[in-house]
């Protein structure tokens, strides 16, 4: 008998397909030859180990570190929330990077041409991360909806964009958080990607009056679920 | 098990946010004196039409040039080479064209030589992963594990041949997202 590690792998149910028609960017470049289960080997099971010393002192306050005569326009608020496995494990010093439109809707990236205003005061992204107990916090400007041109008349929710690191290469994450209540999300193509609604919904951030801070921002919880949890097994 | 969060596009506007000067996240993965044979990877990300895709994303991670990783899973962790950052990324901006500056990795657990490739866009609503091999590693690849559980007749599309000698050793990995020579891509 031999003892091996393996991942948790992608749980497809709560993922969406390359193919999702309702998004049209999605047509040409959703590959269409079935995928070939990757074992897991040590290219697998490791990946880059970030700490301290690669965020910067203001990358997690997006309403401060792109400050040129001002503070940004728009809703100051706090997101927080933890890290885990798949597995329910917190995964310490996970790296997290964040970006988002301003609060009306526009990025500063060159190809937007939204008719809505730059804010000189921010750019919109951020890193963090997370601490021992797989919890990370960050500081930002609650992003505007804006127009895109997938379909007529066609708006993205809000929502600020999640790039994640956790403990090996194989947890590799891309997503988006939204806000609850916002009325965008039953007509997007890209929220609505998910079939599964236990996992769509893990999307949406709550509302968390314990993290607001009187007289300052507004509070929001977003969670974040890897794949990759360790597993070990006797063969 | 819990739910897992679903991945989303990374959308077209990632630039600012992902693609920075200095580390960790540049496309050149040595710095001054790393161990092994540097080269360069290049290649460019092409939609089913053929079109140059310039709105995506790669990353790279491989091991050094004696097979090791600075992570913890790999029992030589206290060897991997201090100079070597393992992950490195590029936008595609220019005609989808990506270029990395590496070394050419060792073996692992007895692998061939090969470099794991993501691919992040708009379009693509959870990542494409995949793998390149060497070309000039023709004994290697006919050995190895993860290669032969790959159709024979779409082999060719993960391995990467030496272009170029004259000055760095080149590499040339274009990666098809769909149709005709569409790259294997493997479980994310």
């Amino acid at each position: 008998m031999t003892i091996k590690q393996l991942l948790s792998r992608i749980n497809w149910k709560g993922q969406p397909k390359y193919l999702h028609p309702a998004y049209t960017s999605t047509v040409k470049r959703a590959p269409q030859q079935p995928l070939i289960p990757l074992p897991h080997t040590l290219s697998e099971l490791t990946g880059p180990v970030y700490g301290t010393g690669d965020i910067g002192p203001l990358d997690h306050d997006l309403s401060r570190n792109a400050v040129r005569n001002g503070q940004p326009i728009g809703e100051r608020i706090i997101v927080t929330g933890r890290v885990l496995d798949d597995s329910g494990r917190a995964v310490p010093n996970a790296l997290l990077e964040v970006w988002q439109a301003n609060a009306c809707g526009r990025y500063i990236h060159k190809v937007d041409q939204h008719d809505a205003p730059l804010d000189p005061n921010f750019t919109g992204a951020g890193r963090v991360l997370t601490n021992a107990n797989g919890e990370y916090q960050f500081i930002t400007i609650k992003p505007g909806a804006y127009p895109w041109r997938n379909h007529s008349n066609a708006w993205r929710p809000q929502h600020i964009h999640f790039s994640v690191f956790g403990a090996n290469i194989m947890s590799r994450l891309v997503t988006q958080m939204y806000f609850p209540g916002d009325p965008l999300l039953a007509l997007d193509p890209i929220y609505n990607s998910i079939a599964d609604t236990e996992a769509r919904e893990r999307m949406i951030s709550s509302y968390a009056h314990d993290v607001t801070q009187p007289e300052w921002a507004l509070g929001y919880r977003f969670d974040i679920v890897l794949c990759g949890s360790k597993m070990t097994v006797f063969e | 098990m819990i739910t897992q969060t679903p991945s989303q596009t990374v959308g077209p506007f990632f630039y600012d946010g992902l693609i920075r000067p200095g580390k960790p996240f540049i496309p050149t993965l040595v710095r001054d004196g790393a161990q092994g044979q540097r080269i360069l990877i290049v290649g460019t990300v092409l939609d089913g039409d053929g079109v140059p895709v310039p709105d995506a994303m790669l990353e790279i991670w491989q091991a050094d040039a004696n097979g090791y990783h600075n992570h913890p899973a790999d029992p030589n962790c206290a060897k991997a080479d201090p100079n070597f950052s393992g992950l490195g990324r590029c936008d595609t901006v220019n005609e989808g064209r990506f270029e990395f500056q590496t070394v050419k990795p060792g073996r692992v657990e007895g692998q061939a030589p090969h470099v794991n490739v993501r691919v992040f866009s708009r379009g693509m609503l959870i990542h494409a992963n995949t793998r390149m091999y060497f070309g000039d590693e023709a004994a290697a690849n006919a050995d190895d594990a993860v290669l032969s559980l790959v159709p024979l007749e779409r082999r060719d599309t993960l391995i990467a041949p030496l272009v170029t000698t004259n000055g760095l050793p080149t590499y040339r990995f274009n990666l098809v997202l769909q149709g005709q020579g569409e790259t294997v891509f493997f479980t994310p």
